[in-house]
């Protein structure tokens, strides 16, 4: 019985082929952005959780402040108003795990014949654990290579691949502005950061070492920058405070007077960039859903038009026999297999849109199956909602009035 | 009259119009039993077909009583009356009322998907009818391929399609010439042998012959009711 009327409805649908489509396409759209959306957004959201993961849990970013010395203030990170010794002190302070002092800069690399220009970040062994990063062979530098500044580095894959392509860099010793470097380690691959950069692409070495015989530094023993990595992120806001009363008395400076470094919650930061995407992809599946409802009421439309052009067919049916149920039926399975397999065809048109953004912009792209059920069943509960109202008016045709029907 | 197929009883029909209610039918009494052929006639706009629509459970009687096969259509739910339709009346019209989209085959089966006769003796039936009618070389025709003698032809078989005991024909012969017409009525004619009843309206002498007993109508009023004189003397 519904099978015969599966089959009548199909046919009916073949009788106009390009108004089916063109209704379809409603529901195609509909479907076919709401299955984009989500997978571009819950990619989105993938790629943050996994730079926030890259980053380290926990940290404080240190930078040094604008050192008002002679009226001449520089920006933030632009003096030297850090030092190490600061960062040991920090480092004593309840809550915190790990204190990194960083020295960035960048340098030409050299190998053999291969040369390459890669990030050149002196720092202490604190800074591999509080970036949660490993060592894949060799073993880290220690303090007291940093102490003794020993001319040692750690190399990420990206440099390494680039100098050494398939050589195991480990025990090969490189040179970084004409110095020699032992290559002690390599670091595990850590992929892009929030900014986009590979964070691959980089040399470490110990601080001391950066400082006096890479870059040079007017202010030995003083930095730009520090990370700093609690114990736990609940703990967070205390060491904050702890933090900045800490530094304000080692810098010596007076009530009502402002910092001479800036403390930012890297952690919070992050978070709120998650949220922001999610609630970014949630709003783009939210407008995708109203293209779903129009949709819908594109199927709402045309079966109206389609019950009264048929009127004069549901009479008939109706004095050959059939009960309100069946027409109803009839109709509502016709709205039903347009909206379902428009549903299908937006469904596959999703995915591949979604595979063709990632394949174009490199953009991860998550397809859920959250995501493909929740499309789906809206689609056919707005197939079943927008189909009723046509259906019932079908079914509750007069059979006299509908046979008299022009 | 127990066992009348038809039994109506002062009956009278209104339609609703911008006008007030404007009667068609007044007091009409009738009975017909199984097996009889029923031919009615009179003018245009004498209520014919709004008998035979309210005959056919399609329309309702403002008053009076209509019992077929002895129930009181009066009192039967919607459901009740799709399953008369579908079962034990087989309606005729004027116009052929076949589904242009669907083949002659498809159109023949349709009362059985109603009442759930499966697809393979769907088609069986089918196509046995409209072997019957002389059509089974054109089951996969569509009605506009065809002749309008040969739709009538399909409408009647798909009105036996589901065995009924009751045909009801408006005007079947009122689109087609007369020698098409003599095929159509030579149909009748030998479905009633068969032994199923038929009334048939038609405001011609020549169709109205060929049944046994002639009811004429006048201005909602049967004003006749009578043995066909030629089947007397036959
Ligand atoms: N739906 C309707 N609404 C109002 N008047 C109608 C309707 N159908 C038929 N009539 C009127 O009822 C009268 C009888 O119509 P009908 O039964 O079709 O006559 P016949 O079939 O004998 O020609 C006519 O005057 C016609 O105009
Ligand atoms: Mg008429």
């Amino acid at each position: 019985m519904t099978l015969a009327m599966l089959g009548e409805a199909w046919r009916a649908m073949g009788a106009n082929r390009l108004r089916t489509l063109l209704t379809m396409l409603g529901m195609v759209i509909g479907v076919g952005a709401v299955v984009l959306m989500m997978s571009i957004g819950q990619g989105a959201q993938y790629a943050i959780k996994q730079s926030i993961a890259a980053m380290g849990s926990n940290l404080f970013i240190l930078l040094s402040g604008s050192s008002s010395s002679g009226g001449v203030r520089s920006g933030s990170g632009g003096g030297y108003t850090l030092n190490v010794a600061d960062g040991e002190a920090i480092s004593e302070l309840p809550g915190v795990a790990a204190v990194a002092p960083i020295h960035p800069g960048s340098a030409q690399v050299i190998y053999g014949p291969n040369n390459w220009n890669t990030s050149v970040i002196g720092t202490t062994p604190d800074y591999l654990s509080a970036r949660s990063w490993n060592i894949t062979s060799g073993s880290a530098f220690t303090a007291s290579d940093v102490r003794s500044s020993t001319r040692v580095a750690l190399i990420g894959r990206t440099a390494a691949q680039n100098l050494f392509g398939d050589e195991d860099p480990v025990g090969k010793t490189i040179r970084i502005r004409q110095s020699p470097f032992l290559i002690l380690g390599t670091l595990a691959l850590k992929g892009q950061g929030m900014d986009g950069r590979d964070q691959d692409d980089t040399i470490l070495i110990p601080l001391s070492t950066a400082q006096r015989q890479v870059f040079g530094t007017q202010f030995p023993g003083s930095v730009r920058m520090m990370m700093v990595q609690t114990t736990t992120q609940e703990i967070m806001p205390q060491v904050e405070r702890s933090m900045n009363e800490l530094l304000r008395q080692r810098h010596r400076i007076r009530e009502g007077m402002d910092n001479d470094f800036y403390l930012r919650n890297l952690t919070a930061a992050a978070d709120s960039a998650a949220e922001s995407t999610r609630v970014m992809s949630l709003l783009l599946g939210a407008i995708a859903s109203v293209s779903l409802l129009v949709g819908g009421i594109g199927i709402m439309n045309i079966m109206l038009v389609s019950v009264t052009e048929r009127t004069r067919e549901i009479g008939i049916r109706m004095a050959i026999g059939a009960r309100q149920r069946d027409i109803l039926l009839q109709f509502l399975l016709e709205a039903i297999i347009i909206s379902v397999l428009g549903c299908s065809i937006g469904l596959l048109l999703g995915i591949g849109g979604a595979l063709l953004v990632e394949s174009l912009t490199g953009t991860a792209v998550i397809i859920s199956v959250s995501a493909v059920l929740v499309a789906f069943s809206v689609a056919a509960t707005v197939g079943i909602f927008f189909g009723y109202y046509p259906a019932r008016k079908a079914a509750q045709l007069d059979p006299i009035e509908a046979l008299r029907y022009q | 009259m127990p066992d009348a197929l038809i039994n109506i009883a002062g009956l009278h029909k209104a339609y609703q119009t911008a006008a007030g209610p404007f009667p068609v039918l007044k007091d009409v009494s009738l009975s017909i039993v199984a097996g009889e052929f029923v031919a009615i006639m009179g003018h245009s706009g004498s209520g014919k077909s709004t008998l035979m629509n309210i005959l056919g459970c399609l329309d309702s009687a403002t008053t009076g009583e209509y019992r077929l096969t002895g129930r009181n259509v009066a009192q039967l739910g919607k459901d009740e009356l799709a399953h008369l339709r579908n079962g034990t009346i087989g309606f005729v019209f004027q116009g052929f009322n076949l589904l242009q989209r669907m083949t002659l085959l498809d159109n023949v089966a349709l009362p059985l998907i109603y009442c759930g006769v499966e697809r393979e003796e769907r088609q069986v039936r089918a196509l046995d009818l409209l072997s019957k009618v002389g059509l089974a070389d054109k089951a996969q025709s569509l009605p506009n391929q065809i002749s309008g003698g040969q739709q009538q032809r399909v409408a009647i078989a798909r009105a036996l399609v589901n065995r009924p005991s009751l045909i009801l024909a408006d005007e079947p012969t009122g689109n087609l010439d007369s020698h098409t017409s003599a095929e159509i009525m030579a149909l009748f004619e030998s479905l009633n042998r068969d032994g199923i009843t038929i009334v048939l309206v038609t405001h011609e002498d020549d169709i109205a012959r060929y049944a046994q007993r002639q009811i004429h109508f006048q201005d909602g009023r049967i004003v006749s009711d009578q043995v066909t004189p030629a089947k007397v003397t036959s």
